[in-house]
């Protein structure tokens, strides 16, 4: 294994070696979940350590790390970080991941050897998508994020959680198994599956085999028929990760494999996806405003947020995609802190249903000021980082169609619609029927696992440009592996 | 008298394997009657295990030594390609004594041995057969075995009926062949397979309708072996009659044996009408993945499911012989080790099942097994996830390669047809995993009196083995695969 990408490595192994600890070695009950925990806090150690180590000016494929797993097809395990998107996701993935351990330690969930090896294994597995540089290991890490899902939707899930995970693996693997095919004819056509040496494939059906997975794993619009019901039956931490992390892995998979390896297809549909994901955002934003609840408000947001973002993406220009790859860290980390706050809101209330909500603010400063300041950044309120996100998205997308970005605009006045209606759902309005005195207020262990998460966002919205200048090394991301098609795009070069 | 017949020499190292089991086969009838009922089960179960063990390690030092050459008058070949089918078929073998040594059989137990390994004898044989007689032979030796493995527990009316069924639809399957190799040889005039192409070349006998037909009969009878669809018919009945522990062999090893032989009589003896049978390969192909994959979706017994997952898991399979290429020889030869570890651990966590339960293993009786029984029910996900073709299994890179070969062939029609397969097959392998651990805990049922102590260490560790070939096959596919390259390329083509 080559040295310089021992980071990547432990990256990717570190949870994937706690989970194995965890199912394996016999240890005291109660100390399964902080084992979990010190595994997912150590890991975001090693990312600080990444991000250290990462040169974002040079941009590219760093801290990479290669072996050859079968050599007939030319597949091999190899790893890295390439260029600054990389790095913001793990980023993104290990703080989320430990946020929701230490959720679910806090929650207690049962049977706690299962469920800390599953998000262990699930940290692993995002880690791995978000650094494989070999389509094929993409692949693996894809799957392999699927089936830890599955259990901790299905075994700690809701009353509706039997529903939900048919729907969700259906729906994901059905897009997964198209993209499947797309690999063996990428891999074959190339001679290899790397994503580095591979270079590009002109066949719009390769990439449409691509976006089949990605455009499902979102959402997008009309492929979210799986994304409320899985929202609403997973535990709590679950949906953090689900909308926060795994709906990532598809705008990254557009960003990393679409836009690099296929420049032709990305041309050639740009318009068809531009549109879906502009339908998607008003969609999913009016779905929100009408949504009954409070897990159905975030679920439909994170809808429309995916739109946002691949409307971002397909602006394919440097500042949409830096608006983009930013606004993935914010929604990350502004759904994952809501869903949390939702299931917080829940265990006081046994319900999330607004009808029974209410009045919440009074005797709860702890919980008020939360909801408030994830809603408010949520909102994209000017001088917050969801605002710098949201601005440079429609920016870049105004490039492609002064339409666009007016949808765009709407969209974030919907958002203030759905996000306020939230906030006086649940913390204002009259006490509802399912508040008792005795719903108590955010335990510090609570606060704990929320303040970061917040704190995070506070810092971002003081300095944006963290990532946005660090996201893609200064259009070269396509430069380093698919000059050729990179150039055709219109809008390009005028936007730094 | 005798002299005057011409007796080819004979290569006695290459039979080492049939012969090893053999041996071990009379012994353990010899054992049925003069070792005293107290250690009569150890004593056979021993005696099997070291034959398979013994048949593992010849197969292995007969890959290591042989280049492919025709032996025994051209009846056998030795080869590379006999030898990894040949390890993977005592392989199978070993994890069986160990899921059957738990069984608790009255009688014929001594008996159940001799035939397990008189039957695993046989499949080797069938694989190394380079000549029509020899493969009637290894067909017919394996079958009659079976057959009555089958029907071993002759107290239980299923099992009676399983092999009842398998005797006569296995017996019309082989008279098909048997008539299909009278044709070949009627057109051709040879027996051996090599001879058999080079006359059709020859003879330009590439458009012979009697010869065309008789391949067609020849591919109907290995059909039924294979169990594809349309010739799959006992299947299911079968697998769910006979006792587990027979079941869980014959998933594997006849598989094995069976479709090393097709490739071996469609790569060798007819690669002038690959135009033809490329096309009835993935015809059946197809027919096996529709029958299996919608079959299965209903079904609430849990072997049965299995069964019409081993159809349609024969069907992926053809889908690499199909493919008629170099890729497709390795995919077949890759495939077959996750899938028969796989297909030997469901079956032995069923039988693990039924046993407790003492009555047959169905969804709803497998609630809540995952949790009470960890290991098993963690195999039983494992084995259900690579069945499904999800990584870190073998099952995964299985398809990926049946997939990458149907690709090179041109044939992009049938990768989507294994995927959409795939994803119907999705919702039945997903439903055993639902019921091992999503059911609330409301639905679980308890062990109910009547059944055996689930504790079976012999088999846990066939189970443990199992699950190591399935998980170790995705990470070590290099070596495996290596080894199919070679013995792929000692085919003579």
């Amino acid at each position: 294994m080559n040295a310089h990408g021992w980071v990547t490595d432990t990256l990717i192994l570190l949870p994937l070696g706690g989970a194995l600890l965890v199912w394996l070695v016999p240890m005291p009950r109660v100390w399964i979940a902080p084992t979990a925990l010190l595994v997912a806090l150590f890991e975001i150690g090693f990312w600080i350590e990444a991000v250290a180590r990462f040169d974002f000016d040079r941009g590219g494929l760093q801290e990479a790390s290669k072996l050859t797993w079968f050599s007939d097809l030319g597949a091999s395990y190899h790893v890295g970080m390439f260029e600054g998107f990389s790095l913001w996701l793990v980023g993104l993935t290990t703080i989320v991941l430990a946020a929701a351990i230490a959720y679910g330690l806090w929650a207690g969930r049962d049977r706690p050897r299962a469920y800390f090896g599953l998000m262990l294994f699930l940290t692993g597995a995002i880690v791995g998508v978000f650094t494989a540089q070999d389509l094929l290991l993409f692949y693996v890490f894809w799957e392999a994020m699927l089936i830890p899902l599955y259990v901790l939707i299905g075994v700690w899930g809701g009353p509706g959680r039997l529903g939900a995970t048919i729907k969700f693996v259906i729906y994901t693997m059905v897009g997964s198994l198209v993209m499947l095919a797309a690999v063996i004819v990428y891999g074959l056509q190339a001679g290899t599956f790397s994503m580095i040496d591979g270079g590009t494939n002109a066949s719009d059906w390769v990439f449409l085999g691509f976006a089949a997975a990605f455009v499902v794993k979102a959402p997008l619009f009309p492929f979210h028929g799986w994304l409320p019901d899985a929202y609403r039956e997973s535990p709590a931490e679950v949906s953090a990760v689900l909308s926060g992390v795994v709906s990532k892995a598809a705008a990254f998979g557009f960003l990393r494999i679409c836009f690099s390896l296929f420049p032709v297809g990305v041309h050639d549909l740009r318009t068809p996806i531009l549109v879906l994901a502009a339908i998607g955002l008003v969609y999913g934003s009016l779905l929100a405003f009408r949504a009954p609840d409070l897990r159905g408000v975030i679920a439909y947001s994170s809808l429309a947020q995916m739109g946002l973002i691949t409307l971002g993406l397909f602006a394919t220009n440097d500042l949409g995609i830096d608006g983009a790859v930013l606004q993935m860290v914010n929604h990350g980390l502004i759904s994952a802190t809501l869903f949390m706050l939702a299931g917080a809101v829940e265990r006081r209330t046994s319900t999330g249903q607004f009808a029974l909500l209410g009045g919440m603010a009074r005797g709860r400063p702890a919980l008020a000021t939360m909801l408030m300041a994830t809603g408010i950044i949520a909102l994209a309120v000017p001088g917050s980082t969801a605002f710098a996100g949201e601005f440079a998205i429609l920016a870049g997308v105004f490039r492609q169609g002064w339409l666009y970005a007016v949808v765009g605009a709407v969209a974030i006045v919907l958002a203030a619609m759905y996000v306020l209606r939230m906030i006086s759902a649940v913390l204002h309005d009259r006490v509802g029927s399912a508040v008792s005195d005795s719903a108590l207020d955010l335990r510090p262990a609570e606060l704990a696992i929320l303040a970061p998460l917040v704190g995070l966002l506070l810092f971002l919205s003081a300095w944006p440009a963290a990532i946005t200048d660090r996201a893609v090394a200064a259009g070269r991301v396509l430069q380093a592996s698919a000059a050729a098609g990179w150039s055709a795009y219109p809008g390009k070069g005028a936007a730094k | 008298m005798i002299a005057a017949i011409p007796r080819p020499p004979v290569d006695w190292f290459a039979l080492s394997p049939e012969l090893a089991l053999l041996g071990v086969s009379g012994l353990c009838l010899m054992a049925a009657v003069l070792v005293p009922d107290v250690a009569r089960r150890a004593v056979s179960a021993a005696l099997a295990a070291g034959g398979f063990a013994a048949a593992f390690a010849l197969a292995a030092v007969l890959y290591d030594r042989s280049g492919g050459e025709s032996v025994v008058a051209g009846a056998i070949r030795r080869d590379r390609y006999a030898a990894l089918a040949a390890i993977i078929v005592a392989g199978a073998g070993l994890v069986a004594v160990a899921v059957s040594y738990g069984e608790r059989r009255q009688g014929h137990v001594a008996e159940y041995y001799a035939l397990l390994t008189a039957a695993a004898a046989g499949m080797i044989f069938l694989a190394a057969s380079n000549n029509l007689m020899t493969l009637f032979l290894g067909l017919e030796w394996f079958s009659i075995s079976l057959y009555i493995l089958c029907a071993v527990d002759s107290d239980r009316a299923r099992s009676l009926e399983a092999g009842l069924k398998y005797l006569i639809v296995g017996g019309f399957g082989s008279a098909v062949l048997l008539f299909g190799s009278a044709l070949v040889y009627g057109a051709t005039g040879q027996l051996q397979f090599e001879k058999i192409a080079a006359a059709t070349s020859a003879g330009g006998l590439r458009h012979d309708s009697i010869l065309i037909l008789g391949l067609a009969m020849i591919l109907a009878g290995l059909g039924f072996k294979v169990s594809a669809a349309p010739f799959h018919m006992w299947t299911p009945d079968v697998y769910e009659g006979a006792p587990t522990s027979v079941t869980a062999f014959m998933s594997a090893a006849t598989k094995v044996a069976a479709l090393v032989l097709t490739l071996r009589i469609l790569f060798t003896a007819f690669p002038d009408e690959a135009h033809l049978w490329t096309i009835a390969v993935a015809v059946i192909a197809c027919a096996s993945l529709a029958v299996g994959n919608l079959a299965a979706l209903v079904q609430r017994n849990v072997k049965r499911l299995l069964a019409y997952s081993s159809i349609s898991h024969a069907g992926f399979m053809l889908i690499a012989i199909a493919s008629n290429n170099a890729l497709g020889g390795r995919a077949l030869l890759y495939y077959l080790i996750p899938y028969s570890a796989m297909s030997i651990g469901a079956f032995a966590v069923v039988a693990a099942r039924e046993r407790e339960l003492g009555r047959e293993v169905t969804l709803d009786n497998l609630a809540g097994m995952g949790w009470e029984r960890p290991l098993l029910g963690a195999a039983m996900w494992t084995f259900m996830l690579g069945f499904a073709g999800l990584p870190p299994t073998g099952g995964f890179l299985g398809k990926f390669y049946v997939f990458s070969a149907a690709y090179d062939h041109g044939w992009l029609w049938l990768v989507i047809v294994g995927i959409a397969a795939t994803a119907v097959s999705l919702y039945y392998y997903l439903a055993v995993i639902r019921a091992l651990y999503l059911r609330p805990s409301a639905e679980l049922q308890f062990a109910v009196r009547g059944g055996q102590p689930p504790r079976d260490l012999l088999l846990q560790l066939g189970v443990l083995a199992c699950l190591a070939v399935a998980v170790g096959s995705f990470f070590g596919v290099q070596p495996l695969i290596d080894l199919a390259r070679h013995a792929f390329q000692t085919l003579p083509l």
